[in-house]
C-alpha cells in the first residue's frame, strides 16, 4: 500500500463498477424458480448467467425405479402447463420400443387433447407474458378460458392437471359421453376470445414498445443454439413435428404452421396465437373424423381389462394384477422420440434393457435450450426487456430443471 | 437437396446409413427400429459433427439432445449420445462415443453453442469430463454437490439431507436417515421367486411342455 499524496487524491476517479443482479429465484416474472444473475452497466444487461436447478427433483434416476406405467404420471409434472403433450412422447416412445400401436380412436383422442393442451399452454404462456410486461387484464381473462379447458381434462382423466391420461397402448379410457359436443361448442365461442385477446394486445402501442426488436433471434442462431417450436417459426423457419415427423393422427389433420419474420418477441407471441388458432381447427376435425371404437389396445399384457370382466374372468383378474405390479417388459433398445410440445421438440431418449423398468430415460427438455441462450438474447438489452425476453421464450421449471 | 434424394427402394434412414459408411471416424453404422445410429471415434467427434453440420448431404444443423448413459459393467462404462436433427432433410442420427470416468470427451460447445449446457448436465450427473468446455460447472444439483447421481451405484436416497434448523437457524445438510428402509420389490418374476419347491419338480416339466406347445390353439373351455 503506496502512499496517496494530495495530487493523486485530487485525480482520482471514481469508476461505477457493472454490479450483479439476483433475478430470482422468488421472482414473480421469473416464472418459476429462475436465479437470473445478471450483470449490469447501470440499466444495461451486459451479462446473463441463469442458475437452474432449484427445481430438480431427479425425476430421471426415479425412473429408473418405477415400472413405465408408473412413469407416466412424472411426464405430467415435468411441463405442468401442457401435461398431456409431455406423456404423449413418453407413451409413443414406449409403444415404439414395444413395437405397438394405438386403435385409431385411441389416436384421434391423443391428437385431440394434445392440441388442447397445446391451447392450455399458449393462454397461460401469452397471457403471463402480458402480465409480465405489465398487462394485467389478458391473464384475468386467459385463466378463466383455461377453466374450460382444465374441465375437459378433469372430464376424462379426473385431474385437472396432472392427468396421466395417455398410456402406452392407448389413453386410460374412453371420453365421457357429451364431452364431444361440449368440446365442439366450445370450439364455436373460443375464437371470439382470441379476437378479444388480440384486440387487448396486437395493436397495442404500449404492448409492442415493450416487444418489437426485442430478443431478436435469427435462423442461423436459432438453428445452432437448439431451438424448436413457436420460437423457431418466430425466426423463420418453417419446422413443425407435427408437420414434417407426423405421429398418431397428425399427417389426417389439414392445419397451417405460422411463421413469423423477426424473430423478436412479438414474433414469439403472434405465432403463439395463430397456433391456438390452427389448433382449434385441429380439435374440430378430430372430433369430426374420431371413429367408434375401442380406446386400448385388447393386449392385457400391456392394458387393464376392463373392470367388469375383472369381476367375472379370473385371467383378467390375474393380468389385472400382474400389470399393476410387475408391469409389463419392454424388448431391449433403445429410441429417441420426440414430439412437437406447444413449447417446441420435447423427446425423449428411452434405453430399454429387457425388464419392467426403463434403464435410462433422458429428457430432452424444450425449454432447456431456449433458457440456455438467455445471454446470447439479453445481453445489450434492458433490465425490463430481459423480463419480456424470459416472458417470451415460454419456460417452465418443472421441464428445464426435471 | 436432390443429391440426397433416394431411389424408390431403400427407405430414407438405409439412404442416410449408406451414405454415412463412406465418413471416416464412423465405427458402426446401424439402424435401430428405423433410426440410424452411429459409434464415433471419442478424439475425433469435434471434427465429425463439423462434417456432420456442414457437409450438404447429412446437413445436421441442430444437436437436438446430449445425455450420458452409464453401464458400469463395461470397461469404457459411459455412452455420450448424441441426437443431431436436419430440418433442411427431415433425418436424426444418433452418434455415440463411449468414454470412462478419466478420459475426457472433447467438447463440441465449437460446433453447436447449444452443447455447453448439455455437456454441464452431462458432468454433473454423471461425472463426464469434456475437454475444452470452458464452462463445466455443476447445473443441476445443488450447489457444492458431491457426487453424480445418475450413476447406477449412486443410491436413490442420495447421501445427504437438507433441513431447516430452527435452532441454529439455518439450512443444515445432514446424512441420509430413512424411517423405512428403501424397498426394492423384485418385479422380475415374481411368480417365479421361490425357484423348486420340494417334491414339485414335475412343474418345470409341464412348463416346458406348456411354451412347446404355445402356438397351437387351447381346446375350448380352458382358461
Amino acid at each position: 500500500m503506496s502512499e496517496i499524496t494530495p495530487a493523486a487524491r485530487q485525480t482520482k476517479q471514481i469508476e461505477i463498477d457493472s454490479h450483479a443482479i439476483n433475478f430470482g429465484p422468488q421472482h414473480p416474472a421469473a416464472h418459476g424458480v429462475l436465479r437470473l444473475i445478471l450483470e449490469m452497466d447501470g440499466e444495461v444487461v451486459e451479462r446473463a448467467d441463469p442458475h437452474i436447478g432449484l427445481l430438480h427433483r431427479g425425476t430421471e434416476k426415479l425412473m429408473e425405479y418405477r415400472t413405465y406405467l408408473q412413469n407416466v404420471p412424472y411426464f405430467d409434472r415435468l411441463d405442468y402447463v401442457s401435461p398431456m403433450c409431455e406423456e404423449h412422447t413418453f407413451v409413443l416412445a414406449v409403444e415404439k420400443l414395444l413395437g405397438v400401436e394405438a386403435p385409431p380412436r385411441a389416436q384421434w383422442i391423443r391428437t385431440l387433447f394434445a392440441e388442447i393442451t397445446r391451447v392450455l399452454n399458449h393462454l397461460l404462456n401469452v397471457t403471463t407474458y402480458a402480465l409480465d410486461v405489465g398487462a394485467i387484464t389478458p391473464p384475468l381473462w386467459g385463466f378463466e378460458e383455461r377453466e374450460l379447458l382444465m374441465e375437459f381434462h378433469e372430464a376424462v382423466s379426473g385431474a385437472r392437471l396432472h392427468a396421466n391420461y395417455f398410456r402406452p397402448g392407448g389413453v386410460n379410457r374412453d371420453m365421457p359421453a357429451g364431452l364431444a359436443d361440449r368440446i365442439g361448442e366450445w370450439t364455436e365461442v373460443f375464437p371470439k376470445f382470441l379476437d378479444e385477446l388480440e384486440s387487448l394486445l396486437t395493436g397495442n402501442r404500449i404492448w409492442k414498445q415493450r416487444t418489437v426488436d426485442i430478443g431478436v433471434m435469427s435462423p442461423e442462431d436459432a438453428l445452432a443454439w437448439g431451438w424448436s417450436g413457436p420460437p423457431l417459426r418466430a425466426s423463420g423457419i418453417a419446422w413443425d413435428l407435427r408437420r414434417a415427423q407426423p405421429y398418431d393422427k397428425y399427417a389426417e389433420v389439414d392445419f397451417q404452421v405460422p411463421v413469423g419474420r423477426n424473430g423478436d418477441c412479438f414474433d414469439r407471441y403472434l405465432v403463439r396465437l395463430l397456433e391456438m388458432r390452427e389448433s382449434v381447427k385441429i380439435i374440430r376435425q378430430c372430433l369430426q373424423k374420431m371413429p367408434a371404437g375401442p380406446v386400448k389396445l385388447h393386449d392385457n399384457k400391456i392394458t387393464p381389462p376392463p373392470r367388469a370382466e375383472m369381476k367375472r374372468s379370473m385371467e383378467a383378474l390375474i393380468h389385472h394384477f400382474k400389470l399393476f405390479t410387475e408391469g409389463f417388459h419392454v424388448p431391449a433398445g433403445a429410441t429417441y422420440t420426440a414430439t412437437e410440445s406447444p413449447k417446441g421438440e420435447f423427446g425423449v431418449y428411452l434405453v430399454a434393457d429387457g425388464t419392467n423398468r426403463p434403464y435410462r430415460c433422458k429428457i430432452r427438455s424444450t425449454g432447456f435450450a431456449f433458457l440456455q441462450a438467455m445471454e446470447h438474447l439479453a445481453k445489450r438489452h434492458m433490465l425490463a426487456d430481459a423480463v419480456a425476453i424470459i416472458g417470451s421464450i415460454d419456460i417452465v421449471f418443472g421441464e428445464i430443471d426435471r | 437437396m436432390p443429391a440426397a434424394t433416394p431411389a424408390a427402394p431403400p427407405t430414407p434412414a438405409e439412404t442416410l446409413a449408406a451414405m454415412l459408411g463412406a465418413v471416416p471416424g464412423l465405427a458402426d453404422v446401424r439402424i435401430e427400429g428405423g433410426e440410424v445410429v452411429v459409434a464415433a471415434a471419442r478424439d475425433d467427434i469435434v471434427a465429425l459433427m463439423t462434417v456432420l453440420r456442414d457437409d450438404p448431404r447429412f446437413a445436421f444443423a441442430q444437436m437436438m439432445d446430449l445425455c450420458g448413459v452409464d453401464w458400469p459393467e463395461r470397461a469404457q462404462r459411459f455412452d455420450v449420445v448424441y441426437n443431431l436433427l436436419s430440418i433442411a432433410l427431415n433425418r436424426r442420427l444418433r452418434v455415440i462415443v463411449t468414454t470412462d470416468e478419466r478420459t475426457p470427451v472433447p467438447s463440441i460447445h465449437t460446433v453447436w453453442p447449444a452443447a455447453t449446457w448439455w455437456e454441464r448436465e452431462a458432468w454433473d450427473l454423471f461425472g463426464i469430463v469434456f475437454s475444452g468446455q470452458p464452462d463445466l460447472r455443476r447445473i443441476l444439483t445443488d450447489y457444492g454437490f458431491e457426487g453424480h447421481p445418475l450413476r447406477k451405484d449412486f443410491p436413490l436416497t442420495g447421501y445427504v439431507e437438507v433441513r431447516y434448523d430452527e435452532e441454529r437457524k439455518q439450512v443444515v445438510y445432514e446424512p441420509v436417515r430413512l424411517t423405512q428402509d428403501w424397498r426394492s420389490f423384485d418385479f422380475i418374476s415374481p411368480w417365479e421367486a421361490v425357484t423348486t419347491l420340494p417334491g414339485d419338480e414335475k412343474v418345470h416339466q409341464t412348463r416346458a411342455q406348456v411354451t412347446r406347445t404355445a402356438v397351437e390353439p387351447l381346446p375350448p373351455g380352458k382358461g
